[in-house]
């Protein structure tokens, strides 16, 4: 955290605003059960975010990774249920389930990453393609409905969401790593200061010899990798995948970057601010629906609202401290 | 699959047209165009899949009936399908469950104006008198039937809470039947947010009510989907024996419980997919023979017991 400024702390302000706000409307708010739920609900999208962030800092976008998170789950039930004969259930079958997870996350983020560097085409529109086919993919070979795990495999894989070590959930653990990984990355070494550069000035970035296309590609990589982990803690939860399955993530995931602080249009990263920005946007929900507020029709114009304030906060200086 | 989809109790056919089906020759052959949306949750993907099998069967039993069958993602998609039908593969009826009321009503009325068959499945246009059939679950007797269960097990002062659907006026409808139901029961609603007859969401909103209130007796998911989603996060929470959940629409999976009578889902209440079988069928009959088939086919809502689940249990269907 190199500047301590308001425009920083804007997300921050937000996020300690809804805190204390959610603690006087209900007693049960920060009662450890209702933490970990949102803490644990948070890690899917978080995690996904951790990787936006990279995208949108190097200029990029990916409005697949909601499908992609259907299409992984639905890949990896078939994948279990498929190697349930062979090795049983225990914990080889989980391994391949997760292994399963994590190479179609890598091969999908590969395609999107591929198709954006290589052929050239713009990222919004090559993400917007592929999170058609991800749906229809995950729709078609479900056939329609559900996909559903084993039941036997589901039981035993069913504590990596819901367990964990000295009572905090393995969702937030991972979450929590990832974080921090991110965030170390990020600020500290060459691939994020390359990230940064590119999304400020790709062709300055060029002529200072970086691999500018190499650097694109792994972002998009790497948001497919943590695509793949969000998938392997989401499954055990309710151990199905539809079509429905990771609808909007997306774009929860672009608003959790830009509440924290990410320029949309690339060129500064902040990892943490990310996070604070995607548990924001739980505590909106949980809120909503711990306090009787407001008529839930208007649950949508609530999120809103709380969205634009919290980047009008964060933006209040950095406009005038310009770039 | 026999006539499966002719299960509903509170069927009712009345007469609105006086036009009957001349006799057809045999040797003529017709186009039925059938138009759904895609299957974008379980209850749709329940519906496409009886669609097909039922297409399929249908061309079997009758080789001069010819089917196409399109489905869309969303009203504008589901327009163009229908002026594509009348246009370009010249139907002779059309089977359509209209994405919305408002976009579909003029299409589907350009389709009646042009000679053809019209049946309107489940939810209506925004005029009336254009389809020749309408087919529909009962969703008022939907949310009746759940609420009378709930008025005869639970005692006064019982405290329920509710997960409601995608706001729209078919929710309203059910949600309405069901508070009218529970009316001088003494049972107490403690909740109602929507969960989009969505797990995920269901689960998420399910968790927060169980954060929120010490004692839930019931929950009425009003959707199997959602019910699905209730019971994981009250198993989350250690309360799987504090509480029943009532889901809705016979999705296989809780049929199955109910059949193995599991204590958390006694009954479930039908809004069955197969209601576009139905339609299906019975718009086929007016090209294939003189059964009058023209008016409103209401198809109830009725409880699913463990006596009567298998049934209700269709194992191969997707939903």
């Amino acid at each position: 955290m190199r500047n301590l400024s308001l425009s920083t702390l804007g997300p921050l302000a937000a996020l300690i605003l809804l805190i204390v706000l959610g603690a006087f409307l209900n007693a049960n708010f920060l009662s450890a059960g209702n933490i970990t739920n949102v803490l644990a609900r948070s890690a899917f999208i978080g995690m996904i975010a951790v990787g936006m962030t990279f995208v949108i800092t190097s200029g990029g976008i990916d409005l697949s990774v909601g499908s992609m998170a259907a299409f992984i789950a639905g890949m990896m039930i078939l994948a279990m249920n498929a190697m349930i004969p062979a090795l049983g259930i225990g914990l080889p079958l989980v391994l391949a389930g997760m292994g399963v997870a994590i190479l179609v996350g890598l091969a999908a983020g590969f395609a999107n990453g591929f198709l954006i560097t290589k052929v050239g085409i713009e990222p919004f529109i090559v993400t917007l393609g592929t999170m058609g086919i991800f749906r229809s993919l995950v729709t078609w070979i479900a056939n329609g409905g559900t996909l559903s795990l084993d039941f036997e495999a589901r039981q035993f894989y069913r504590p990596v969401y819901y367990d964990g070590i000295f009572g905090i959930a393995w969702p937030i653990i991972v979450f929590a790593i990832v974080a921090v990984l991110g965030e170390v990355v990020m600020r500290h070494t060459r691939f994020g200061r390359y990230t940064e550069a590119i999304g400020s000035n790709d062709k300055v970035a060029r002529y200072s010899v970086v691999k500018v296309e190499r650097i694109r590609l792994l972002t998009y990589v790497f948001l497919g990798l943590l695509v793949g982990l969000a998938t392997i803690l989401y499954v055990p939860r309710l151990g199905s995948a539809s079509g429905s399955t990771g609808l909007l993530w997306e774009l929860e995931a672009i608003a959790a970057v830009i509440i924290g602080g990410t320029a949309l249009k690339g060129g500064s990263g902040r990892v943490w601010g990310t996070v604070v920005g995607v548990l924001i946007l739980s505590l909106i929900d949980n809120i909503l629906n711990l306090a009787d507020l407001v008529s839930p029709y208007l649950n949508g114009a609530i999120q809103g609202v709380i969205i634009v304030l919290a980047v009008v906060l964060q933006r209040g200086k950095s406009t005038a401290e310009g770039r | 699959m026999k006539r499966r989809h002719f299960f509903g109790t509170a069927a009712a056919l009345a007469v609105a047209a006086a036009t009957t089906g001349a006799v057809q020759a045999q040797d003529k052959t017709y186009t039925i165009g059938v138009s759904i949306p895609s299957a974008t949750h379980g209850f749709m993907g329940g519906l496409n899949w009886h669609a097909q099998e039922t297409i399929k069967r249908l061309e079997g039993t009758y080789p001069n009936v010819k089917f196409v069958l399109a489905t869309a993602g969303e009203p504008g998609k589901q327009v163009d399908d229908i002026e594509d039908m009348l246009a370009t593969r010249n139907i002779d009826g059309l089977v359509v469950l209209p994405f919305e009321s408002e976009p579909l009503t003029g299409p589907v009325k350009a389709v009646k104006d042009a000679g053809k068959w019209v049946t309107v499945v489940d939810r209506g246009l925004a005029i009336e008198g254009v389809e020749d059939l309408y087919v529909a679950g009962d969703n008022t007797a939907f949310g009746r039937v759940a609420g009378e269960y709930f008025k005869a097990n639970l005692k006064s002062g019982a405290k329920v809470v509710i997960l409601r659907g995608i706001p729209t006026t078919l929710d309203n409808e059910r949600v309405d039947a069901f508070e009218k139901a529970i009316e001088g029961s003494g049972i107490e609603i403690l909740d109602k947010q929507h969960g989009n007859w969505n797990r995920d969401d269901a689960f998420t909103v399910m968790q927060d009510y169980l954060s929120k209130y010490p004692q839930i007796d019931a929950v009425w998911a009003a959707d199997d989907d959602m019910a699905i989603g209730v019971q994981e996060a009250i198993a989350q929470a250690g309360r799987t024996d504090q509480m029943w959940i009532i889901g809705g629409a016979g999705m296989k999976q809780i049929v199955k419980q109910i059949m193995d009578k599991n204590p958390q889902f006694p009954v479930d209440v039908t809004y069955p997919p197969a209601l576009i079988s139905a339609a299906i069928e019975m718009t086929t009959l007016r090209f294939v023979s003189d059964t009058p088939v023209y008016g409103r086919f209401i198809i109830g809502s009725t409880l699913i017991t463990p006596e009567n689940a298998e049934r209700f249990y269709f194992p191969d269907s997707p939903f």
